[in-house]
């Protein structure tokens, strides 16, 4: 249960970021998580008067609030044609559309969750994310990073050239994923990142197929109740064939 | 703190605890069509609109809804009965304790799609769980709800 004593919605970044400073006060995402804890907090500062909750699509980049929901990045037509469907569905399965009305980029992102769809997804492509005080930090940077008293305000995907494809397993539909994988053809080689290993996503980069599958392969695998480290590993060599499969547009080989 | 909202288009105006859910607060205005499922975000059982988007009101502090327009099915009423109607028809309608969050996400989904396919239909609903019907009998309810504009 999400306990909190004082409520606050700061009308700037600024305030906002004095707020967090506080041990005990937290910055609401879409509480989805954050729920599921026992922590009593004493502030809960909302981010809903900062404007953070809508997509900007320029001809260079996306440029998408924290506060933007899971149902927006699933149903934007732009991310939708440049993800060449991937960004839909690695969302699609996430519990129901009520949940995904609720969850947001910059709680999904903030948690660095290791079953986490969106940063799977999110991985292969060029993306930043912009912290109130830290300024941009690549993704893939950000994935390692430890949560700090910083806010994130925005998430920007440069287009660059790109294909990309996006698959999960499942051992039950809205369950939370066993493995997830994204597969991005970029201008110089191919970009894989990996899931719900049980850890976060991590990406490799290789110049072709076989590299990238042997990069996949040596990424470290563990086990938890959703399956065994060996068992995601040979998984993980699956989904990325598949999604290798879905750039060729045919059968893969 | 004071909550003031519109439910059911009605102005409301409360003074709540800082993190009372969604969930407590309507079921405190008298709206028990919101029912209190999994609290886990997963069975769909509290499903109401928020600004006419399905949302789980176990999941959601009462106080992000400030100055917004919350929907129960309080607030659908002959809607809700009519596909109620269907429901019973085909026998999609057994325990009835998932049927408030099923139909507030049904009204949400023929909304918001346009000649959902069966697929659609699955998907958009996948949050939504009932532990009677095996979901059949919820499926034949919900095309024939949807293809009822085809008789008149």
């Amino acid at each position: 249960m999400l306990k909190f004593k004082t409520y606050l919605c700061p009308d700037t970044i600024e305030e906002a970021l004095e707020h967090n400073k506080g041990r005990a006060n937290v910055v609401l995402g879409g509480t989805g998580w954050l729920k599921m804890g026992d922590r009593s907090w004493n502030t809960a500062i909302d981010l809903k008067h900062l404007g953070l909750d809508q997509i900007e699509e320029t001809d260079d980049a996306f440029r998408v609030g924290a506060m933007v929901t899971l149902r927006q990045l699933e149903i934007h037509p732009g991310l939708d044609t440049y993800t060449c469907g991937a960004m839909r569905e690695s969302v699609r399965h996430i519990v129901g559309v009520q949940f995904r009305n609720c969850a947001t980029v910059g709680g999904t992102l903030w948690g660095r969750y290791g079953f986490s769809d969106v940063l799977t997804c999110l991985m292969v492509l060029s993306a930043d994310v912009v912290l109130a005080k830290g300024g941009a930090v690549p993704l893939t940077e950000f994935a390692a990073m430890k949560p700090d008293d910083d806010i994130l305000t925005h998430l920007v995907i440069r287009k660059i050239p790109l294909r990309m494809a996006y698959a999960s397993f499942r051992n039950t539909e809205t369950d939370l994923p066993t493995l997830t994988a994204a597969v991005a053809s970029v201008p110089g080689g191919l970009r894989a990142a990996i899931g719900a290993r049980p850890a976060r996503a991590e990406r490799v980069e290789a110049e072709g197929e076989t590299a990238l599958l042997s990069a996949v392969s040596n990424l470290s695998y563990g086990s938890n109740t959703r399956g065994g480290g060996d068992y995601r590993r040979h998984l993980a060599g699956v989904l990325t064939r598949r999604c290798l499969e879905q750039l060729r547009g045919g059968e893969y080989e | 703190m004071i909550l003031k909202l519109s439910l059911n288009g009605r102005p409301i105006s409360a003074d709540i605890p800082a993190d009372q859910s969604l969930l407590d607060f309507l079921r405190a205005q008298g709206c028990y069509s919101v029912k209190r499922g999994c609290e886990t975000s997963n069975c769909g059982l509290c499903t109401v609109w928020l600004d006419g988007a399905p949302v789980l009101s176990c999941n959601m502090p009462a106080v992000r809804a400030m100055g917004r327009s919350v929907t129960t099915l309080e607030g659908v009423r002959a809607q809700a009965e009519e596909f109620g109607g269907y429901l019973a028809d085909q026998g999609g309608d057994q325990c009835g304790f998932c049927n408030p969050g099923l139909i507030m996400n049904v009204l949400a989904m023929e909304r918001e799609l346009t000649d959902p396919t069966e697929a659609d239909i699955d998907e958009y609903l996948a949050g939504n769980l009932c532990r009677c019907t095996g979901f059949v009998s919820q499926k034949r309810a919900i095309l024939a709800w949807l293809k009822r504009g085809d008789k008149e």
